[in-house]
């Protein structure tokens, strides 16, 4: 009973904790497959955070915090398309600051209205739905957030439907794959583009917000700490396939959990705690390199589109 | 889709606008962020009079805009070695970090030597951190073509805690408590440049590096062989150099020069290593290389100007009372201005 309870405990946490990093990295996972690599991805996450949060405490609601964070990501996408795509700039560099500029805004603005307080702020989060309590293991697998169930259960399959079996995702991956020949058979490599940055950033957003009005209910500097360097190296990992991808984010939420798990049940090991934190991080490198050397990566990604 | 009204056209922008780029990119830079610093409660003129005017009318704040920028010309650089090479070098924040821990262990070693023989030896401690911090993902990139960006950003999330994990571990002060290293002996220390000031050697080392680089990248067969696998691999390849060596070697260069950073923050500023070494001097350094559009001289100069955004941001923090967070916000919006203004330089707007 004991061991069940510790894999019970083990799974409901490794759901929690991979639901931020699929909800970016599937973001990402659209992106990349129209042909843009976003390394705005960790600072559009950390904005959504703040925005998250901070519309959230001041309307009071939780769902319009988490919609505004999903609108906030998507005129991040919008931003990245634009220099991308219309002004064909470095991928690289203007993703970079795009992730300087969001965490650069997110920082100011949580100052500026928090600054002067001397206990960090927090507002009552999103509660987990089911409370199955006399059910033991089970019920406490499925006691989760509804953002959860929505990652998993909606976000994934819907994705998966929309780039495999919709001509929108053909689209996508034509535009991602050879623009040339997709603007040739009437595809507007420009707004498939467009919209799939939006909506990219709309999801890792959504993630980053998850953080802050679910797991959390408050906002810290170092709310995301690197998940959004994970999201990418998932999509890699998981082939820019959605249900591979959500497979990595798993694997990364189970190593997470798990050190999550060593660390409470306070055990005194010969090695200091940090290495179970720097875990999952080594994890997702090996994985890179196992699952990269067969990675096939979007054909056209990084490669901006002239129309001639 | 209204955007395809205009063509952009290859050709050269006229001397007179390349003139101007300086000027225009800090115009929009004011107007996009005066939004904000209105937000802050504060008049944007005098907000911007404080940031880049005031710390240049003083002594000790120009002292300090070179104190700022001898991090900041150590990590442009270092990031401008691998992109010059098309080599993504998003670590230079965690080589900078490796380059402190071992500048934070010699320190403490080499307590007999002499300041002049402990420059040199400091140095090279600091570049050989930077370049072993590189190593995995460079031979990752060049043997396995494991993508460097994602490598290099992972990497440097490990070594904070490796930093963390050493911090509160071996090197936690014993007195205090405080997760900070032992100070580091009084001759390993980075002499000062001008008396009461913090201003010390470590930017007469940035400098060097700024000229060892310059003349590498423009003076040398292998800077050029640099050049060609950046411009293009298989041409390059088919030139007869050997791309996957010359990338590796850039890329452990640039570790190197990040390296060094972090050692001239620990000798010349700290004298001891904290988890908060660095605001982000390696993220900072991308955009200062991109700045300078990837030549030496030119990131030495855009560094500069960037010792002046983190003191200026300072100062308007001090004055008004806006969020000193300013400074990034501003440093990013002008990545993102003149990366745009790159594209104009080279092309010409037509319309159709």
């Amino acid at each position: 009973m004991v061991a069940a309870m510790f894999i019970a405990t083990l799974t409901a946490a490794t759901l929690r904790v991979a639901t931020p990093i699929l909800l970016a990295a599937i973001g990402e996972t659209f992106s990349e497959r129209a042909g843009v690599l976003n390394l705005g991805i960790e600072g559009i996450m950390f904005l959504g955070a703040f925005v998250g949060f901070y519309v959230a405490d001041i309307t009071g609601s939780l769902w319009t915090g988490l919609l505004m964070a999903i609108v906030s990501g998507a005129l991040l996408g919008i931003l990245m398309a634009f220099f991308t795509v219309s002004l064909r700039v470095n991928q690289h560099v203007s993703g970079l600051g795009i992730t300087l500029l969001a965490s650069g805004l997110a920082l100011y603005a949580f100052r500026l209205n928090y600054g002067g307080r001397s206990t960090p702020p927090s507002i009552p989060p999103f509660e987990q739905i089911i409370h199955l309590s006399n059910i033991p293991v089970l019920g406490t697998v499925l006691n989760q957030y509804l953002l959860t169930y929505i990652a998993f259960l909606v976000i994934v399959p819907l994705s998966w439907w929309v780039m495999y079996r919709t001509s929108f995702g053909l689209k996508v991956r034509a535009v991602g794959e050879n623009p040339e020949a997709a603007d040739a058979a009437g595809i507007n490599v420009f707004r498939i583009r467009y919209i799939v940055l939006a909506a990219g950033g709309g999801l890792m957003a959504m993630g980053g917000a998850f953080l802050s009005l679910a797991q959390l209910g408050a906002f810290t500097h170092g709310i995301i700490a690197g998940r959004g360097w994970v999201a990418i190296a998932l999509v890699i990992f998981g082939n820019w396939n959605p249900s591979k991808v959500m497979l990595g984010s798993l694997i990364f939420g189970g190593t997470y959990a798990l050190q999550l798990r060593l660390q409470a049940m306070g055990l005194q090991l010969p090695i200091p705690y940090e290495t179970f934190l720097a875990l999952p991080y080594i994890v997702t490198i090996i994985a890179l390199v196992v699952a990269g050397r067969k990675a096939s990566y979007p054909a056209a990604l990084l490669k901006p589109y002239h129309r001639e | 889709m209204p955007l395809p009204k205009f063509r952009l056209e290859k050709t050269g922008a006229p001397l007179w606008f390349r003139g101007l780029i300086p000027v225009i990119t800090l115009a929009l830079t004011f107007i996009l962020t005066s939004g904000l610093i209105i937000w802050g409660k504060a008049n944007p003129f005098e907000a911007y009079y404080y940031f880049l005017i005031d710390p240049l009318s003083g002594r000790v704040s120009f002292l300090e805009v070179l104190v700022k920028s001898t991090p900041l010309i150590l990590t442009g650089i270092a990031v401008t070695v691998a992109f010059v090479s098309g080599y993504y070098n998003i670590g230079a924040e965690g080589q900078l970090y490796a380059g402190a821990l071992a500048a934070a262990w010699l320190g403490t070693v080499l307590g007999g030597v002499s300041t002049p023989v402990a420059i040199p030896l400091m140095v090279i401690g600091g570049f050989v951190a930077g370049m072993a911090w590189a190593l995995i993902p460079a031979l990752l990139r060049v043997y396995l073509n494991v993508d460097e960006v994602v490598t290099t950003l992972l990497t440097n999330s490990i070594i904070l805690f490796i930093i963390s994990a050493i911090l509160n571990g071996p090197w936690r002060d014993p007195q205090s408590g405080w997760p900070q290293s032992p100070e580091i002996a009084e001759s390993t220390r980075l002499p000062q440049l001008v008396e009461r000031s913090r201003l010390h050697f470590g930017l007469v080392i940035a400098l060097i590096a700024v000229a060892v680089v310059w003349f590498i990248l423009t003076r040398t067969s292998f800077g050029l062989k640099l050049r060609a696998v950046g411009l293009g691999k298989e041409g390059a390849r088919f030139a007869g150099i050997h791309v996957e060596r010359t990338m590796l070697i850039a890329a452990l260069i640039s570790g190197g020069i990040a390296g060094i950073a972090g050692y001239v923050e620990v000798a010349g500023i700290q004298y001891h290593l904290i988890g908060e070494l660095s605001p982000g001097y390696g993220y900072t350094g991308i955009i200062i290389a991109t700045m300078g559009g990837l030549n030496a001289l030119g990131v030495g100069a855009s560094a500069l100007f960037f010792g002046l955004v983190e003191t200026g941001a300072q100062t308007v923090s001090r004055a008004l009372g806006v969020p000193v967070y300013l400074g990034e916000v501003t440093q990013a919006t002008m990545l993102l201005v003149i990366l745009g203004m790159f594209l104009l330089q080279r092309y010409r707007i037509r319309r159709v």
